[in-house]
């Protein structure tokens, strides 16, 4: 056991001291928050002051636009004609004017109302004032017609205006079968990328003690199958830091942006708030789409699959660094034999994934049910159903039966990989075949 | 004395063919034991199953007297393989830690050793490089010192030489002699004859997995001796043809000579001085080790053998 954690400590540190494994973990998602916060930072500074002068000539606006108190886009009336404009916005007077010809009509929109800017306007300023104008006119017209907003929105047929519930008796909301469906994707998603990149990191590393030569050194001290786990516990160590770092940086950064932008977080309270401002009737829906979201959330058994995220990470890794470890052992200098070696252990990751996508649509179907028990495709799949919960998703017996399946797994390939491993470490010079590794594993040697 | 090492009737057979048949001997401990062979004699498969790597198919094998327990014996054991690296990342300081800790030392024993060693081989100011950045010779003399440091009572040294300048082979030599005199067995193994015959007290020889030849290298040399004789001469012989002898090479002042049946070098001598010459030098050629070996090993399948197993 100490032989173990000598192994496994020495893994954990030439990894961690490395200068790619700090780049990696702490610069990357460094790198994305900057290019978040870059984009927020363009976002919010390109319209600022933008002055709109409106020549209201059909007198259709009565002097306001709308009640916005908005710093981004300024509308202000004045009575000239287009003539007179165009002077005073090549004088810089303003940065564009809006005008509306004399009588205008709201139902045919003739003749059309012009809108002249000194310069092409940004993307976001153009949609800012397009959404004003619009909402402006479409509150006129419905008026023009003797409808109120009030009316309007009260005729609108809410989300909610059929009850789906499930035999149970159970609310069957949408917005919770979709929050399944994406916490589902992410878990199952994050296990397949940890199988791969810290199963071949396992890899590299037996293949970087066999190629350096060092493995016979070091087997005349330490078992075999003792320098294996070390290997796996070290590098799976690695792996847990490197994600735990990933969580908290990503949400003690998302904690930074109102420190670093306090006008966008103020406009993020805001904006559902302003009446008028994307529209009212916009507003109310996304308020309740919002409402809708954190009651789907509330809904949803976070400890349960964290649990089962940790489980399923773990089990996985270990069944299957086991196995990368014994490719990792039959290789020689030549990296490409790796690829073929590869190829079927990553057979039924990739395969697992194409159930997973099928499960978190339909997390009881019968392919789904196989996926979540087989301990190779397990991890990845079980993700999908327990997101749905617990029994809709997946029953308690199920859940069990898989949770010890991938144990038998995980000891089940070990013990091949460590014989393929005794083997392989010590072979030089010769291409091993899958159907010698079966030999190695199999047959009393 | 007693021994270290004894094998009896040790036996591994992989897929196609034995890789050691029967072979039997046993190591005094304090003796620097050479192990011979060509290629895929199985040399590597015997010193694997000594250090524990291989377990035996049958027979016998006692570490000091007892059973070998590969478990608990393997920090008695230091093992310089012929397939020996080092992590080409790692600071030399800590892969000596790393592997000193492996083979069972506390850390501080493992520094206080380590800097004892490093001092001796002049490395101290290696503690922080990189392997990738040490030559050939340096690497192996860490290794040497990695093989050594935790005061093995067996080292096994394959090919310990191999890329070392003579001035830092001579420094490996004299260490291999003080660890003998100082209680350490040693196993040697090696093609290198002439590095055998100047340092080992007792060989073995191994070929297609069985053992040939066992003994001191005095004796095996007294076994194969052909009775050769060198003579060094001035003047002119009168006559040169002897039932006692038959000449095997002549110049004008050398003669080698082979002594037949029934006769002595006593009457070679006798021979000569009555050719009225002046005798300068006159001393027996015993046979190099490398005689022995190609003697031995020639003509067997060890060639195509040695193929195979790769």
């Amino acid at each position: 056991m100490n032989k173990i954690f000598l192994v496994a400590s020495r893994e954990f540190k030439t990894r961690v001291q490395k200068k790619t494994f700090l780049l990696s973990t702490i610069g990357l998602p460094i790198l994305i928050f900057g290019f978040y916060a870059l984009m927020i930072y363009f976002q919010v500074k390109t319209t600022d002051n933008f002055k709109v002068a409106v020549s209201d000539q059909s007198k259709l606006f009565n002097g306001k636009i709308d009640d916005r108190k908005s710093t981004e886009v300024i509308f202000s009336f004045m009575d000239a004609d287009t003539a007179a404009l165009n002077k005073k916005l090549n004088d810089g007077a303003f940065d564009a004017y809006l005008f509306i010809p004399n009588g205008y009509n709201l139902q045919s929109g003739e003749p059309q109302i012009s809108f002249r800017s000194s310069k092409a306007l940004g993307l976001m300023t153009r949609e800012k004032i397009e959404n004003r104008i619009n909402n402006a006119l479409e509150e006129k017209k419905l008026l023009a017609l003797n409808i109120s907003k009030g009316q309007l929105d009260s005729a609108r047929l809410e989300n909610n205006a059929i009850s789906f519930t499930t035999n149970d008796g159970k609310k069957d909301n949408e917005t919770k079968v979709g929050i399944s469906y994406a916490v589902g994707m992410i878990a199952g998603f994050l296990i397949y990328i940890i199988l791969f990149v810290y199963g071949t990191m396992v890899m590299r590393g037996v293949m970087e003690e066999k190629v350096s030569r060092i493995a016979e050194v070091i087997i005349s001290s330490v078992k075999p199958f003792e320098l294996m786990l070390g290997k796996i516990f070290g590098i799976g160590a690695v792996g847990l830091i490197q994600f735990v770092i990933w969580i908290v940086l990503v949400f003690g950064l998302q904690f930074l942006i109102p420190v670093i932008f306090p006008d966008v977080a103020a406009q993020m309270q805001s904006a559902p708030m302003q009446p008028g401002a994307m529209g009212a009737v916009n507003a109310a829906k996304e308020s309740g789409a919002l409402q809708g979201i954190m009651a789907g959330l509330a809904e949803i058994n976070f400890t349960l699959i964290i649990g089962c995220f940790v489980f399923y990470f773990l089990g996985g890794y270990f069944m299957y660094a086991a196995l990368f470890a014994a490719v990792g052992s039959a290789v020689n200098e030549d990296p490409q034999d790796a690829q073929s070696l590869l190829l079927p252990i990553m057979m039924p990751i990739i395969f697992a994934m194409v159930i997973m996508t099928k499960a978190v649509n339909d997390p009881n179907s019968s392919l789904a049910i196989f996926g979540s028990l087989f301990p190779l495709t397990s991890p990845i799949v079980m993700m999908a159903r327990v997101a749905h919960g617990v029994p809709d998703g997946v029953t308690v017996v199920q859940l069990i039966a898989s949770m010890a399946l991938l144990v038998l797994g995980f000891l089940g390939t070990t013990w091949v990989a460590a014989k393929i491993y005794r083997t392989g470490i010590l072979m030089y010079g010769k291409k091993v075949t899958w159907k010698e590794m079966w030999k190695w594993a199999f047959k009393n040697n | 004395m007693h021994n270290i090492l004894e094998l009896k009737n040790l036996q591994k057979q992989y897929a196609t063919q034995k890789a050691v048949d029967d072979v039997s001997f046993s190591i005094e401990q304090g003796s620097i034991f050479g192990l011979l062979g060509p290629n895929g004699a199985g040399k590597t498969t015997l010193l694997r199953m000594i250090t524990g790597i291989f377990y035996p198919d049958s027979g016998d094998l006692l570490f000091d007297g007892k059973p070998f327990d590969p478990q608990n014996d393997f920090v008695h054991i230091g093992y310089m393989p012929e397939e020996r690296g080092l992590f080409k990342k790692m600071k030399i300081g800590e892969q000596a830690m790393y592997l000193a800790q492996l083979k069972g030392l506390s850390k501080s024993e493992a520094l206080e050793k380590i800097k004892f060693w490093f001092k001796k081989f002049e490395m101290e100011s290696w503690w922080n490089k990189k392997v990738e950045d040490l030559s050939k010779g340096m690497s192996q003399k860490l290794q040497f010192v990695t093989t050594v440091l935790h005061e093995p009572k067996l080292i096994i040294l394959d090919e310990p030489f191999s890329g070392l300048d003579p001035l830092n082979a001579n420094l490996i030599k004299d260490e291999i002699y003080g660890l003998a005199q100082r209680g350490s067995t040693i196993i040697f193994s090696t093609h290198r004859m002439e590095q055998v015959e100047e340092i080992c007290d007792h060989i073995i020889l191994m070929n297609l997995g069985k053992k040939i030849l066992d003994g001191t290298v005095t004796d095996v040399k007294q076994q194969f001796k052909e009775n050769k004789f060198n003579v060094q001469f001035k003047g002119q012989p009168t006559e040169l043809a002897s039932p006692i002898f038959t000449i095997e090479h002549q110049e004008k002042q050398q003669l080698i000579v082979k002594i037949n049946e029934g006769y002595n070098s006593n009457h070679v001598l006798n021979y000569l001085l009555q050719q009225d010459v002046l005798i300068e030098r006159f001393n027996e050629i015993l046979p190099s080790l490398n005689d022995i070996f190609i003697h031995l090993v020639e003509g067997s399948k060890a060639t195509t053998r040695a193929f195979q197993n790769n």
